[in-house]
C-alpha cells in the first residue's frame, strides 16, 4: 500500500520571496481551497515533512538554512519551488546577495512558476510532486538501484 | 535475646575498634566485616523471630538504667559544654531544661521506672532491624571510601574519620536500641544518642555554616526531647491505668484519654525528629554533612525512628480528632514540600525536601491510622528507605566524579556515567514510578483514606501532592536521560567509587518491587493483624499487574538490540541553523554559539520563598490543634 | 474463574487503534465542517499513520525509539487493564507511567524544541492529575468500588451524584485529548507549538507509534467518560458522543492559553471536584443516613 501519497506533509520555507507567494501557499489552507482534503498538512517540523515547499530565491544568508532544513527531512522527500523567484531568483535575481534559484542548493522536484503563483497552481504543483514522492517510495522499498533512480528522477524535475 | 543484645553492643564494639584505625584499608576491611555480622545479624533476626509475633524479654535493667542516665547527663554536661563554646544558649537551656526534667523523673518516681520487659521484637521491629542492618551498614561500607575521596575534594577540613566512623556505628547501636526497646526511659535515652549523633556529624566540617545547622538541628530535636520525658513522667505519673513506663502496656492500656496525652507528646517528638514542618529546616540544613552522613541519618534510618514512634502509637491516635490533627501536619507537610522540591535544583536539597514530603505522608497515615493505613506507612517506610539510600549514595558518587551536586550538571549522566544513571534512574523510578513501592503504598493510602471519616481532606491533598511530585522526579530523570554527545565518559577514576554497597542497594530497590507480596504477607500483615484485629491485603490480580508490569520494565531494555543500527543519525533541529550534536549552531555575525536546555523550577509558583512559611505557620497551628484536642479528650 | 475479563482487554487491544483512528477522523472532518471546509477523508488518520510507517527511519538518538516504544506498551497495557475491569487508580498510575517514557523520550534526544516540550507535557501532567484521581474516588464514593469491573455494572447513576466531578474531568479530558486551548505540549494537524513540541524529534515508525498510542489513550478516556453514565449503555453512549463533540467544538473556538494558565484551570477543576465530593461525603450522606 502506497500511503505516503495520500498523506503529504509539507513543510513551507519563506526563502527570499516579497511575500507575495507566501500567502497564496497559506490561501491554500483556507476553506475555499481546503488542501487538507488530498490529507495535506501544513507541519513546522522538517522531521515530520515530506514535501519542502520553498517560495523565494536564494540569499546569501538563508542559503544554509535551506541545505538544514532539506537535510533534516527523512526519505523520501521533495521539494517544490513556487514561484519565478524560487525557480531562479526572480526580479531579485540582479540582486548583490541573491544566488538564485533553489536549485543552486537543493535538487527541486517540481517548479511552480507565477508571480505570484496562483493557488490552483500549487496545488497542481503539489500534486505533481505527489506521483514523483511515489516513485521515490517505490525506489526506496526496491532496495537495488535506489540510490540510481532517486539521481535519475532528481535530475528529471518536472515543471507545470 | 542474644541476637538483640549483639546488635545493640556489637556496633558498639566496633565502634570504639575505629577510633584507633587509621587507614583506609584496615577500616574499609573492619567497616565491611562488622557490616557483614550486623546484616547477618538482622537477617537472622527475621528468620528466628519473623513468625513469632511480639516476644518480650526482660533483660538485665538496673545496672544498664543506672549507666544510661549516667550517660544522659554525660550527654547534657557536653552539650552545654559546646553550646557554651559556640555561643548557643538555646542549646544550654533545652539540655537543662530535659536533665532537670530527667532528675526529677528518677527522683520523685524511682520506684515507677522500672519495665517488666525492657526489650522485645515484633514484625515491624524487625522491619526496622532489617533497614538499619543491610541499609545502614552498607552505607557505612561506603562511607568508608567516600570520606576519603571528600578529604581529598577537602583539604581544608580537618581529618576526623576515626571521631566519624565511631559515631557512624555508636548511632547504628542507638537505632538498634530504640527499635528493640520496650522500656520507654530506654526508648528515650537511645532516642537522645540519635539527636547527638545527628548534631555530630552534621559539624563534622566544622565550617560556620555547619556548626549553625548542627545546632539548628539540635535544638529542635532537643525540643522534641523535652517533650518526649514530659510525656513519660504524665506516664509514669498516672502509672496505674496508663501502663507507666512500659510500652506494650501503655498501648494496650485501656484508660485512652488518659495515654492520648503523653502519646502527642511523643508523636510531636516524632515529629521534630521526622522533620516534618515546622521543623523541616534542620533537616534541610543537616544537608551541608557529608552524602554519607545525609543517606543513613537524615533519610534512612534516624527520622524512621520519628515515624516509627509515631507508627508505634498509631492505635492511641486511631480515631481521635488530636490523631487526625498529627495526620494533618504530615499531609501538609507532604504537599508543601513536594511542591517546594520542583523549585530546586541542587540535588541533595530536592531529596531532603522529598524525604520530608514522604515523611510528612507517613505520618498521615500514622496519625490517622487504622489498619489500612498502618500498613501502608509500614510499607511507605521500608520503600522510602531503600530508594532514598540508593539516592543519596548516587549524588555523592556523581559529585566526586563530575563535581557538582546540581541537577542541571547532570544532564547527559547516561552518556558520562551510564552504570551510575542506570542506578539514579531505578533509584527516582522507585520513589514516584508505579509499579515501584512508593506508589503501591500512596495507591494503598488514597484507598484507604477514602474509607476515614473526613478522609477527603488527605485524598485532596495527597492527589495535589502527588502530582507535584511526578514533576520534579521527571525532569531531574529527563536530565539523567539526554543523551549528549562528545562528552567523556568519567566513570572511573583516581579514587575507585565504593560500587560495591550501591549495586545491593539498587538490587534491593527492584527485589522489594518483586518480593513486596511476601513482605507484606510475612511481616506487615500479621503485625496488623495482631494489633487491629483485621489486616490489609492487596489484591491478588493487582499484585499479579505490578509484578506483570515490573518484569515488563525488565525486559524492555532488550528492545535497545532492535535499533542498532537501524536507523539514520540526525542532528537535533535548530530551527534551520546548522548544528553540531553538542547543540553548538551557527549565530549572527559568524559566531557559533552554543544552545544549553535548563528545566523549568517554576520559583515564583513553588518558591520557598513562596511556601515554607505558610506551610510552617500552618502545621504549627495544627501540632498546637493537637495538644488541645487531647486536652479536651481527656 | 471467568475469563471475561481476558475478552475486554483483547478487544481493546484489537479494537482501540481501530476506534481511536476512527474517531480520529470523524474529529478531523467536523472541525472541517465547523471551519467551512470540505475536510480530509474519513481513513485520513489511517493514511496519517501508514504513511509514517514507510519513511526512513531517522533519529538523533536510538534511545529515542526506547522510550517511544516503552511509552506504546504502557498506554496499551493500562487501556488494557481498564477494559479488563481492574483497580482504576492503578490504571492511572499506570498512564502516568506511560507518559513519563514519553516525556523521557523527548528529553533523550537533548533537542531545545524537545526540551520545552518535555517540560510542558511534564506541567500538563501536574495540571491533570489531581482531578483524575479525584474523579477516581468520586466514582469510588458512589459505586464503592475502584474496580471498573464494578463501576461499569453499577446501577446508581453517578452523574447525578458527580456534576461537579464530571464538569472538572471534562476540563481535564481537554489536556488529555490534546486540544485547544491546553495543547501546550503538542499539538495537532495544523497547529504548531513551539515547532512540535514533545514529537519535534520524532518522526517516521516512532511518531507512528505516538499516535497510535494516542488513540489508544483517547479509547481510555471515552471508556472513563462512559463510566459516569454507566447505569445505563444508552444514555451512555450518546454522553460520549455529547462529550467529544464539546470537546471539538472547544478546540475550535478556542485560542491555546499559556501554561499558566492550563495548570491553574487543571488545578481548579480539581477543587471543583473537591467540592462536589465534599457535599457527596458531609451533606448527602448526613441526610440519606436521616441526620444521624
Amino acid at each position: 500500500m502506497a500511503f505516503l501519497k495520500r498523506s503529504p506533509w509539507i513543510l513551507h520555507y519563506d526563502a527570499s520571496s516579497c511575500n507575495g507567494c507566501d500567502i497564496e501557499v497559506l490561501a491554500c489552507l483556507t476553506p475555499l481551497y481546503d488542501v487538507e482534503r488530498f490529507g495535506m498538512i501544513n507541519t513546522g517540523n522538517p522531521k515530520h515533512a515530506d514535501i519542502l515547499l520553498i517560495t523565494g530565491g536564494i540569499n546569501t544568508q538563508n542559503r544554509e538554512v535551506v541545505e538544514n532544513i532539506y537535510e533534516q527531512m527523512p526519505e523520501p522527500k521533495v521539494v517544490i519551488a513556487v514561484g519565478i523567484c524560487a525557480a531562479t531568483g526572480g526580479i531579485f535575481r540582479e540582486c548583490y546577495n541573491i544566488v538564485g534559484g533553489i536549485d543552486k542548493v537543493i535538487p527541486v522536484d517540481v517548479y511552480v512558476p507565477g508571480c505570484a503563483a496562483r493557488p490552483e497552481q500549487i496545488i497542481d504543483g503539489v500534486v505533481t510532486a505527489l506521483s514523483i514522492l511515489e516513485k521515490k517510495r517505490a525506489a526506496m522499498a526496491g532496495t537495488a538501484q535506489t540510490r540510481e533512480e532517486e539521481q535519475h528522477t532528481e535530475q528529471a524535475g518536472e515543471s507545470t | 535475646m542474644q541476637t538483640l543484645l549483639f546488635l545493640i553492643l556489637f556496633p558498639i564494639l566496633v565502634a570504639c575498634l575505629l577510633l584507633f584505625v587509621k587507614r583506609t584499608t584496615v577500616r574499609y576491611a573492619v567497616v565491611a566485616l562488622s557490616a557483614l555480622a550486623i546484616g547477618g545479624g538482622s537477617i537472622y533476626l527475621l528468620v528466628r523471630y519473623a513468625l513469632e509475633g511480639a516476644v518480650y524479654f526482660a533483660a538485665p535493667s538496673e545496672a544498664a538504667s543506672l549507666v544510661m542516665v549516667a550517660i544522659e547527663m554525660g550527654l547534657a554536661l557536653f552539650i552545654v559544654y559546646m553550646g557554651a563554646k559556640f555561643r548557643n544558649y538555646l542549646a544550654i537551656a533545652l539540655a537543662a531544661i530535659q536533665a532537670a526534667l530527667v532528675v526529677y523523673l528518677e527522683g520523685t518516681f524511682s520506684g515507677s521506672l522500672h519495665a517488666v520487659n525492657n526489650l522485645f521484637i515484633d514484625q515491624l521491629s524487625i522491619i526496622m532491624a532489617l533497614i538499619i542492618g543491610i541499609i545502614g551498614s552498607l552505607i557505612a561500607v561506603y562511607a568508608v571510601r567516600y570520606m576519603e575521596t571528600y578529604h581529598h575534594h577537602h583539604p581544608e577540613v580537618r581529618d576526623r574519620q576515626k571521631m566519624f566512623f565511631f559515631v557512624i556505628f555508636v548511632f547504628l547501636a542507638a537505632m538498634f536500641g530504640l527499635v528493640f526497646s520496650n522500656n520507654l526511659m530506654w526508648l528515650f535515652f537511645f532516642w537522645e544518642i540519635t539527636t547527638i549523633s545527628s548534631f555530630l556529624l552534621i559539624g563534622y566540617s566544622e565550617t560556620e555554616e555547619a556548626t549553625r545547622n548542627a545546632f539548628r538541628a539540635l535544638v529542635m530535636n532537643l525540643l522534641g526531647g523535652v517533650a518526649f520525658v514530659v510525656a513519660i513522667i504524665i506516664l509514669v505519673a498516672t502509672e496505674a491505668t496508663s501502663g507507666g513506663i512500659d510500652l506494650a502496656q501503655v498501648l494496650a492500656s485501656g484508660d485512652t484519654a488518659i495515654v492520648l496525652i503523653p502519646a502527642v507528646l511523643i508523636g510531636f517528638a516524632g515529629i521534630t525528629k521526622a522533620a516534618l514542618m515546622p521543623f523541616s529546616s534542620w533537616l534541610l540544613g543537616a544537608m551541608v554533612a557529608p552524602t554519607p552522613v545525609s543517606a543513613l541519618l537524615h533519610s534512612s534510618t534516624m527520622v524512621k525512628a520519628g515515624v516509627y514512634i509515631l507508627v508505634r502509637f498509631s492505635p492511641v491516635f486511631a480515631g481521635t480528632f488530636a490523631g487526625f490533627s498529627i495526620g494533618l501536619v504530615g499531609a501538609v507537610t507532604f504537599v508543601v514540600a513536594s511542591a517546594i522540591a520542583i523549585s530546586q535544583s541542587n540535588a541533595k536539597l530536592v531529596l531532603a525536601y522529598s524525604t520530608i514530603a514522604n515523611l510528612g505522608l507517613i505520618a498521615a497515615c500514622a496519625g490517622v491510622g487504622t489498619y489500612m493505613l498502618v500498613w501502608a506507612a509500614i510499607l511507605l517506610i521500608i520503600f522510602h528507605a531503600v530508594a532514598k539510600a540508593l539516592l543519596f549514595l548516587g549524588t555523592g558518587a556523581i559529585e566526586h566524579r563530575i563535581g557538582s551536586r546540581d541537577i542541571e550538571d547532570m544532564e547527559g549522566l547516561i552518556v558520562r556515567m551510564p552504570r551510575m544513571a542506570v542506578m539514579m534512574f531505578i533509584g527516582i523510578a522507585g520513589m514516584f514510578l508505579a509499579p515501584f513501592g512508593m506508589l503501591i503504598s500512596k495507591w494503598a493510602a488514597i484507598e484507604a483514606f477514602v474509607q476515614v471519616p473526613f478522609g477527603l481532606v488527605f485524598i485532596a491533598i495527597l492527589a495535589y501532592g502527588s502530582a507535584v511530585t511526578v514533576f520534579f522526579w521527571a525532569k531531574w530523570m529527563g536530565k539523567l536521560v539526554a543523551v549528549t554527545r562528545h562528552q567523556e565518559k568519567v566513570e572511573k577514576g583516581f579514587f575507585e567509587e565504593p560500587w560495591a554497597p550501591l549495586y545491593i542497594i539498587t538490587g534491593l530497590v527492584i527485589a522489594a518491587v518483586l518480593l513486596f507480596p511476601v513482605i507484606s504477607s510475612i511481616l506487615i500483615e500479621p503485625y496488623v493483624l495482631a494489633i487491629y484485629g483485621v489486616t490489609a491485603l492487596m489484591a491478588q490480580a493487582n499484585v499479579a499487574i505490578m509484578l506483570l508490569m515490573m518484569t515488563l520494565l525488565l525486559i524492555l531494555p532488550v528492545s535497545f538490540l532492535l535499533f542498532r543500527r537501524s536507523a539514520k543519525s540526525l542532528p537535533a533541529y535548530m530551527g534551520g541553523r546548522t548544528a553540531t550534536p553538542d547543540l553548538h549552531f551557527a549565530g549572527s555575525l559568524g559566531l557559533t554559539r552554543e544552545a544549553q536546555t535548563r528545566n523549568y523550577y517554576l520559583t515564583e509558583y513553588f518558591g520557598e520563598a513562596k511556601l515554607f512559611l505558610p506551610g510552617a505557620v500552618v502545621c504549627t497551628v495544627l501540632i498546637l490543634a493537637s495538644w488541645v484536642l487531647a486536652g479536651v479528650a481527656l | 474463574m471467568t475469563w471475561t475479563w481476558l475478552i475486554g482487554a483483547v478487544l481493546f487491544l484489537v479494537l482501540a487503534p481501530v476506534i481511536g483512528g476512527l474517531v480520529a477522523g470523524i474529529d478531523r472532518k467536523i472541525t472541517a465542517r465547523m471551519q467551512g471546509r470540505v475536510g480530509p477523508p474519513l481513513l485520513q488518520p489511517f493514511y496519517d499513520v501508514g504513511k509514517l510507517f514507510e519513511k526512513e527511519s531517522v533519529v538523533v538518538t536510538t534511545a529515542q525509539n526506547f522510550y517511544v516504544l516503552a511509552y506504546l506498551i504502557f498506554i496499551a497495557l493500562s487501556g488494557a487493564l481498564f477494559f479488563a475491569g481492574g483497580d482504576l487508580l492503578l490504571i492511572i498510575f499506570a498512564f502516568t507511567l506511560a507518559h513519563v517514557f514519553l516525556v523521557l523520550g523527548a528529553y533523550a534526544v537533548h533537542s531545545p524544541y524537545s526540551h520545552i516540550g518535555a517540560e510542558r507535557e511534564l506541567i500538563q501532567l501536574m495540571a491533570y492529575e489531581p482531578m483524575i484521581i479525584l474523579a477516581a474516588v468520586g466514582l469510588y464514593m458512589v459505586t464503592n468500588s475502584f474496580y471498573v469491573a464494578d463501576i461499569a455494572v453499577s446501577t446508581i447513576p453517578a452523574i447525578l451524584y458527580l456534576p461537579g466531578v464530571f464538569l472538572g474531568f471534562v476540563t481535564i479530558l481537554t489536556i488529555k485529548l490534546r486540544k485547544s486551548p491546553f495543547d501546550i505540549s503538542t499539538s495537532h494537524h495544523a497547529h504548531q507549538e513551539i515547532v512540535k513540541g514533545i514529537t519535534t524529534e520524532f518522526s517516521g515508525s516512532t511518531l507512528a507509534q505516538v499516535e497510535i498510542a494516542h488513540w489508544y489513550e483517547n479509547v481510555f478516556l471515552l471508556g472513563f467518560v462512559f463510566l459516569f453514565f454507566s447505569w445505563n449503555p444508552v444514555i451512555g453512549v450518546i454522553a460520549v458522543v455529547v462529550t467529544y463533540l464539546a470537546e471539538i467544538f472547544v478546540d475550535n473556538v478556542t485560542a491555546r492559553v499559556r501554561w499558566q494558565a492550563a495548570l491553574k484551570s487543571g488545578w481548579f477543576a480539581a477543587v471543583l471536584g473537591i467540592v462536589n465530593l465534599a457535599v457527596l461525603a458531609y451533606i448527602l450522606g448526613y441526610m440519606m443516613t436521616g441526620g444521624v
